[in-house]
């Protein structure tokens, strides 16, 4: 293991990380929920008629999900990303995500930003495994088929 | 007032993942190669959210109530069960093949990455997947 210190960016890490603790903060402060992707998203699209009270914070969570880039443009610059992700490669990753995150129950913001800032322990068990199942398939991926 | 905090809520989530660098999956997978040249910078998102996250849930876990005086919806489980194990396992190698979870390709596609479809559209498909099963086997 060496450490990238070329793309290392720690401040913007840190600031970004603390917004996204604070959007958590305003979830849990004033709607009383966690702040979960994956099961907010699930719940969206739950068959039957749900009470609209149950949808409605759920749908503009989203919405301002998905508005955040264009107001974030109109002040600041968003680099380019580098995606090299086939289409096959998405949509294998796409399905694996959700299986997963609805077997286990979240997904990095319920059980990591979250979860863990409860000190809840099936919230760490899930982080430590959706890491170290990370790392291993990351090795695999990159690097063991060379091997 | 509800309706309006949960938009600002996903507003501030999004600019904390777009300022860390999180909707660009190169970022992410340069976290995941721990064993090749590691970029720690993920760590540090997740520190910087947890400070935060720490503080508020001590302080509603005293309060009990949310700060308009209703009800909080916490989950109260603390079940660990080969379930969450194994989901979460699964979500580690999705997560690490594109270099996406689902926060950050919801905001990567407001910002115009419609082939962010191809990886949202399975992901929803197989959430309902594994809800209708789990719906199933519970009326059993």
């Amino acid at each position: 293991m060496t450490i990238n210190w070329l793309e290392f960016t720690p401040q913007s890490a840190l600031a970004g990380g603390a917004l996204i603790g604070i959007a958590a903060a305003i979830l849990a402060l004033f709607n009383g929920r966690i702040m979960g992707v994956s099961g907010i998203v699930s719940q969206l699209l739950t068959s039957g008629t749900p009470p609209k009270e149950h949808y409605r914070w759920r749908l503009l969570f989203i919405f301002g999900m998905l508005l955040s880039p264009m107001i974030y443009r109109a002040v600041a610059h968003i680099p380019k990303v580098q995606d090299h992700a086939s289409i096959t490669q998405l949509m294998i990753a796409g399905l694996l995500v959700g299986v997963g995150t609805r077997l286990g129950s979240g997904c990095t913001s319920g059980h990591g930003v979250c979860g863990l800032g409860r000190l809840s322990i099936r919230s760490l068990i899930a982080t430590l495994c959706f890491m170290a199942a990370g790392f291993l398939a990351c090795y695999y991926f990159l690097h063991g088929v060379k091997a | 007032m509800n309706q309006l905090t949960a938009l600002i809520s996903g507003l501030v989530f999004g600019f904390g993942l777009i300022l860390s660098g999180m909707t660009n999956p190169a970022k992410v997978i340069g976290f995941l190669d721990l064993f090749g040249k590691w970029d720690p910078s993920l760590a540090l998102v997740m520190m910087g959210a947890i400070a935060v996250t720490f503080i508020t849930f001590l302080y509603l876990g005293k309060r009990q109530k949310t700060l308009l005086g209703e009800t909080l919806h916490f989950p109260g489980t603390s079940h660990i069960d080969a379930r969450l194990i194994f989901g979460s396992f699964l979500f580690g190698v999705g997560w690490a093949y594109a270099g996406y979870c689902p926060g950050p390709a919801i905001v990567a596609l407001g910002d115009g990455r419609y082939e962010l479809l191809y990886f949202i559209i399975p992901m929803i498909l197989g959430m309902k997947v594994i809800d209708l099963i789990s719906h199933y086997l519970k009326n059993e």
